[in-house]
Order: structure tokens, then C-alpha cells, then sequence
């Protein structure tokens, strides 16, 4: 698994003689970046002309709607604060080498915990008390729905990816009986959860649409990131990540590591769900499942667990998507096209990476 | 609640569970295959979505089945080809390939649904039964065990064709070594990315395969995301064998008579909401699990791609 190579990277860049070589550094990631995905719009154009859309104005709009109109934008910007815990919840989970694939079980548990919480907490106390309290039940139930995964994987060595995803089909499932059975709203028709009033929602930024939780998801990944490259915490997972046996006889506690890094896996990911609640939706309906974490794995691997590069591609999933499902209004194309789309970019991405270190390995050579 | 547990009901669920359970054992068998060569296949939902939509386009335009069948194995084997290419052949971290092909397909699949038949959903004729003799006239189990389309007797045979495969042939022990220790496969003259090419693409026909009697045969219709995690519950089950078929047509049958359950409570008209069902073989699985949780024995390989004189 070469997971290691990503810090060592950004460790010698700081190195404060090597400034020119740094801006190289940056300036050849971003055209190992932004080259594939014009690649990859190339290869979707050719699948849009093949239905019959103009590719152009497809893309046209997805600009427009996605990045440059003020509304897109704002929309873009309030998509990535979920996206970003989950991105973070992840990047701690693969470089400490353990597989969690449930994230969408345990985003739903936590959006649906938060849902039920926050309208009943406003009510009793401080709404900036109630949000925090509600963030922190979303969390906590988010990491005790991943309990089992990592008490299996760290005293009996069940492999994570079929608990995990296990996992996460029970927890969709039951996030569904929550909404329907337990937390359910008795004055609507339609199954969902009490609606959280505006005003208690997380607040907006200055005059924007664009959801404080963006703030919170930026700071999270970051500390995140710096947690993993700089502290003697982020070396032992780290160490996990990279060879457990190793990390066994270097005298690293690893079943305790490994039930830390899925609760805190875990955690981050339901409070994702939290700030797609708090923040924006309000409420929960029955059967609401977005199925983000599905879309930001590839980008983390893409990203290399890199936080600051996971932002990037964040940005860049929150733009095909925001301006895809406008696109898809205008145009008449199906809101789908937009994973086709994903799903290029991914591959393109992954090919180019490989190209760029083939060649690097024959000049070094 | 009388009618809960008449024969008639009974044999219903049970062949409502075969229909069920076939979709999820030829995509065990498959990704079980891949597994063996070391090849964690994530893609095999976009496999199967490629294999529903082109088994339906075929049957639906050739008026014949077993043709829909055949388009459907190429369907998946078109995407397993991808796959082969990229994570076999020149190493691409086989997660995230297989994420964008699943992600890739069920776009792509809706999408070229939507431009051809618009709104609508043409229905197939249902398929056929053939009858076995005898068997079929054993009440409750006849019915629902022995009148069937022939390719699910087919599917069960191939559970029996692969155990013997793995256990009696030359190819299965090739399969085996590429996920267990590679490089010794590699030093007795056979080649690795050869013998994974092999596995990944007939995970690519089951996959496809069953995609495609999904469709045409449980369903009668194709609808865009028609396997709703069919394809990782394959994941699951294979993974769940430890690498024997046979257990593989176990679990399919525990999920399949959970998956049958849920559409009988409805029609029984029973209120418990169809989540609560559906949860029931995960559950069953997990408590299996942290009871006698016991190291899986997953190929030493599983998952790094080869590549010859890397350390």
C-alpha cells in the first residue's frame, strides 16, 4: 500500500531553500490535475454528442451554474461542508490502512440522530448549545454504529470492507426506521423528520446562502491533515497504515489504534450528516440517502489522503455536481449524467497519475 | 394473518427467494473468483448494471431470453475489460477504479435508458418456466424450487463446476496462487496478469449474467440503479465463503429469502415498515460473525496489484 508518500512530500517541500522547486512542484500537480480533467470533459463531450446534447452548452451551464453565477457558487460552497467531514473521516481511516466503507451509514445515522435532536434541544436551551449538543449526538452515535466493525477487526481481525458495508446497509435501513417509527414528524403526511426552523440553523456567512458549516468542514480537514502528517498520533496510524506486524513489534498498542481511528472515522462522518442537517436540509425524509461517501473515497485516493489536495478535489466534485443538477434541468439531459461525468474525471485522474510516475521512474532510471 | 403460512403462500416465498437469490450467487461466484486471483473487484455493481440494461435491450429487441442472457455476459464483460486493463494490467489502485466504474455505469446506464425509451418502462413477457418431472409435483418445495427458468438450475450446477474447478484443476490452483503469493506463480512459468485477466473477466459474465436475469426475468423491466447493491452484496457473500462456492448458494439463499419476506409482508399487508425486513440478513450476518468471528481467510495478495520484480 503506498500510502507514505504524500507527506514526505509536503514535509521536504517546506524545506525553505528548495522555494523554486516547491512553486515547480505546485505548478506541475496542477497541470497533472486540471489536463486530465479537460481529458475527461473530451471523452463526456463525445458521450453527449452521441445522444445528442451540444456538448458546449452542457458544459456552458455546468460552469455557469456550478462556479461563476452568484447563486452556483454559494451552492457549491455549502455542498463541500459535508463532503469535507467525510473527506477528513477518511483520509484518517486509509492512512492508518483500514478500509471504512460505511461512511453512508454512518453519515444517515448521524444526519437522523441530529434531525431528531436539534428541533427538541432549541426548544430547552440556547440554540448555539443546542447545535453544539446535536453535533455531538450525531457524532457519538456515529461512532458507537462503528463499534462492531472495529472490535471485530481489532480482536478477532474480521476483515472491515464486508463489516463495514455491512454495516452501512443496516444502518441505511435503520436510519429509514428512525425517520418513519421513532422520530417522525406527526404533522405531515409525508414520513420525515420535525423540520429544523431557519433561524436555529447553523448561521449563513455575511450576506451569502453559503452555510458556516463550510468553515467548520475547512478547519476540520485541516486539522485532520495536520494531526496525520505532524503529530506522534498521525505517525502511529501512520505506522498501522503502513505495516501492522511492524507497528506490533515496535510496541504500538494496535487493537486500541485501530478502535480510535474507526471511532474517529466514524465520528467525522456523522457529523457530516450533522452539518447536511443543521446546515442546510432541516429535516430528514424517509428514505433520503445522497450517497456522498460512494463519490469522495476515489477523490481522497486521488488526493493521495493529502488534506489540502482532498479540498481541491472536494471543490471540484461540489462544482459537477451542483452544476450537473442544473444543467440537467435546462438541458433535458438526466441528472445521471453527472456520475458518468465523476466517473471519467476519476479515471482520467488515476491514468495520468500512473503516466506521470512511469515517466518520472524512467528519467530517474 | 391465516393466509401467512398457507402452502400456497409458503411456495411463493420460497420461489420468490430462488428469484431473489440467483442475481446475488452469480455475483458471489464471480467476485469469489477475482478474489481468489487477488483482484478485489468493487466494480462488479457497475458490472451488472451493464449487464441488466444490455440483457433487457437484447431481449427486448430479439424477442429471445437466452439472447438478452448473452448480451448481458458481454455487457459485463465489456466493463470487466476496463477493469482488466486498468487494474490488472498496469496496476491502477483497484478501489477507486472500481468506484468510478460503478459510479460510471449507473450514470451511464440511466442515461442511455432515458434517451431510448423516454419515460417509459416496456415490460419483458414473463420467462418461461421449464418443469422438472416429478420433483416439481412434491408439494411446496415443488413449486418453488423446480419451476424455474433453466438457467437457474444452470446457476446452481456452476456452483458444483467451480468447487471443482478450484479444487481439481490446474487453472484453479493457478487462480489461487495469483492471490496468495503471486511471485510463485509467477517463477513457475505462469503468468500472473494472464491468469487475474482470466478471473476478472468471468466475473465479468457472472456479474453481467446476473444483471441480466435480474432484469429480465426477476424484474421483466429494466429501471436505471435496478441492482440497488446487489453487486456488493456479492461483495459480501464472497467474502462471507472463504473461498468455497458452496457457501457462497447459502448465503445467496439466507438474502434471498429475507429479500422474498419483504415483498410478502406487503402483499400480506402486514405494517412493518419493508426497512425493518431488509435488515434482517445483515443482522443475521453480523451476529454470525461476532460470534464466531474467526480470521477470514482472505488471499495474502488480495487487493496489490503485480507487478514482476517489485519487491
Amino acid at each position: 500500500m503506498s500510502i507514505d508518500t504524500a507527506p514526505t512530500a509536503s514535509a521536504t517541500a517546506l524545506d525553505a531553500t528548495s522555494a523554486a522547486a516547491t512553486r515547480r512542484d505546485i505548478l506541475h500537480r496542477l497541470l497533472m490535475t486540471l489536463g486530465p480533467i479537460l481529458i475527461a470533459l473530451v471523452i463526456a463531450g463525445c458521450i453527449l454528442l452521441a445522444v445528442g446534447v451540444d456538448p458546449l452548452a452542457y458544459y456552458g451551464f455546468v460552469l455557469e451554474k456550478g462556479l461563476f453565477s452568484p447563486l452556483g457558487i454559494q451552492q457549491t460552497l455549502t455542498r463541500m461542508a459535508p463532503l469535507l467531514f467525510l473527506a477528513a473521516g477518511l483520509i484518517v481511516a486509509f492512512r492508518a490502512g483500514m478500509w471504512n466503507l460505511g461512511g453512508d451509514g454512518q453519515f444517515l445515522l448521524g444526519a437522523v440522530t441530529a434531525a431528531a435532536s436539534a428541533p427538541v434541544l432549541v426548544e430547552i436551551m440556547p440554540a448555539w448549545l443546542a447545535l453544539f449538543c446535536s453535533f455531538l449526538i450525531a457524532m457519538v452515535v456515529a461512532m458507537i454504529w462503528s463499534l462492531v466493525p472495529a472490535l471485530l477487526r481489532a480482536y478477532q481481525g474480521v476483515n472491515e470492507i464486508i463489516t463495514t458495508l455491512m454495516m452501512t446497509f443496516l444502518g441505511t435501513s435503520f436510519a429509514n426506521v428512525l425517520v418513519k417509527l421513532a422520530f417522525r414528524d406527526p404533522s405531515t403526511t409525508v414520513p420525515q423528520t420535525r423540520t429544523l426552523p431557519v433561524e436555529d440553523r447553523l448561521p449563513r456567512l455575511f450576506d451569502t446562502t453559503i452555510t458556516s458549516g463550510l468553515l467548520l468542514g475547512l478547519a476540520t480537514i485541516i486539522i485532520v491533515h495536520l494531526v496525520m502528517t505532524r503529530t506522534s498520533f498521525g505517525l502511529k496510524l501512520r505506522i498501522v497504515g503502513a505495516n501492522p506486524r511492524a507497528a506490533v513489534h515496535s510496541g504500538l498498542g494496535v487493537p486500541g489504534l485501530t478502535v480510535a481511528v474507526f471511532a474517529i472515522s466514524a465520528g467525522l462522518a456523522g457529523l457530516a450528516g450533522a452539518v447536511d442537517i443543521i446546515g442546510v436540509q432541516g429535516n430528514v425524509r424517509a428514505d433520503w440517502n445522497p450517497a456522498y461517501g460512494l463519490a469522495v473515497i476515489p477523490a481522497v485516493f486521488l488526493a493521495r489522503m493529502n488534506g489540502f489536495a482532498a479540498i481541491g478535489f472536494v471543490f471540484l466534485l461540489s462544482v459537477l455536481s451542483i452544476g450537473g443538477e442544473s444543467a440537467a434541468r435546462r438541458l433535458g439531459v438526466p441528472n445521471t449524467f453527472t456520475l458518468v461525468l465523476v466517473s471519467i474525471v476519476l479515471i482520467v485522474l488515476a491514468l495520468a497519475e500512473y503516466v506521470d510516475h512511469r515517466y518520472h521512474q524512467s528519467r530517474k532510471a | 394473518m391465516t393466509g401467512l403460512f398457507s402452502e400456497v403462500f409458503l411456495s411463493a416465498l420460497l420461489f420468490g427467494a430462488v428469484t431473489a437469490a440467483i442475481p446475488l450467487l452469480l455475483a458471489g461466484l464471480g467476485e469469489q473468483m477475482s478474489e481468489k486471483a487477488g483482484v478485489l473487484n468493487i466494480g462488479i455493481e457497475g458490472m451488472m448494471l451493464a449487464g441488466a440494461y444490455l440483457g433487457f435491450v437484447g431481449a427486448f429487441y430479439s424477442g429471445s431470453l437466452w439472447l438478452g442472457f448473452l448480451t448481458g455476459a458481454a455487457g459485463g464483460v465489456a466493463v470487466a475489460l476496463i477493469m482488466a486493463l486498468l487494474c490488472v494490467r498496469i496496476g491502477l489502485n483497484q478501489i477507486v477504479i472500481g468506484i468510478a466504474l460503478t459510479l460510471g455505469l449507473e450514470g451511464l446506464t440511466a442515461l442511455l435508458h432515458h434517451f431510448q425509451f423516454s419515460r417509459s418502462y416496456p415490460r419483458l413477457p414473463a420467462a418461461d418456466a421449464t418443469v422438472i418431472p416429478l420433483l416439481s409435483d412434491i408439494p411446496v418445495i415443488g413449486p418453488a424450487f423446480f419451476k424455474h427458468h433453466l438457467i437457474v438450475y444452470l446457476a446452481v450446477a456452476l456452483v458444483f463446476a467451480m468447487s471443482y474447478l478450484y479444487r481439481r484443476t490446474q487453472l484453479g490452483l493457478n487462480l489461487q496462487a495469483a492471490g496468495d503469493k503471486p511471485a510463485a506463480l509467477d517463477v513457475a512459468g505462469i503468468d500472473v496478469i494472464r491468469t487475474r485477466t482470466i478471473a476478472v473477466l468471468t466475473t465479468g459474465a457472472l456479474a453481467g449474467l446476473g444483471g441480466a436475469y435480474l432484469a429480465n426475468v426477476g424484474a421483466g423491466l429494466f429501471i436505471p440503479f435496478i441492482t440497488n447493491g446487489a453487486g456488493f452484496l456479492g461483495i459480501v457473500l464472497a467474502m462471507l465463503a472463504r473461498g468455497r462456492p458452496i457457501w457462497v448458494l447459502f448465503g445467496a439463499l439466507l438474502f434471498g429469502v429475507c429479500l422474498s419476506l419483504t415483498t410478502a409482508m406487503q402483499v400480506a399487508g402486514i405494517n412493518i415498515p419493508t426497512d425493518v425486513i431488509q435488515m434482517l440478513p445483515f443482522l443475521a450476518v453480523m451476529i454470525m460473525l461476532v460470534l464466531f468471528g474467526r480470521r477470514a481467510s482472505l488471499p495474502a495478495a488480495l487487493g496489490i496489484p503485480y507487478e514482476r520484480g517489485a519487491r
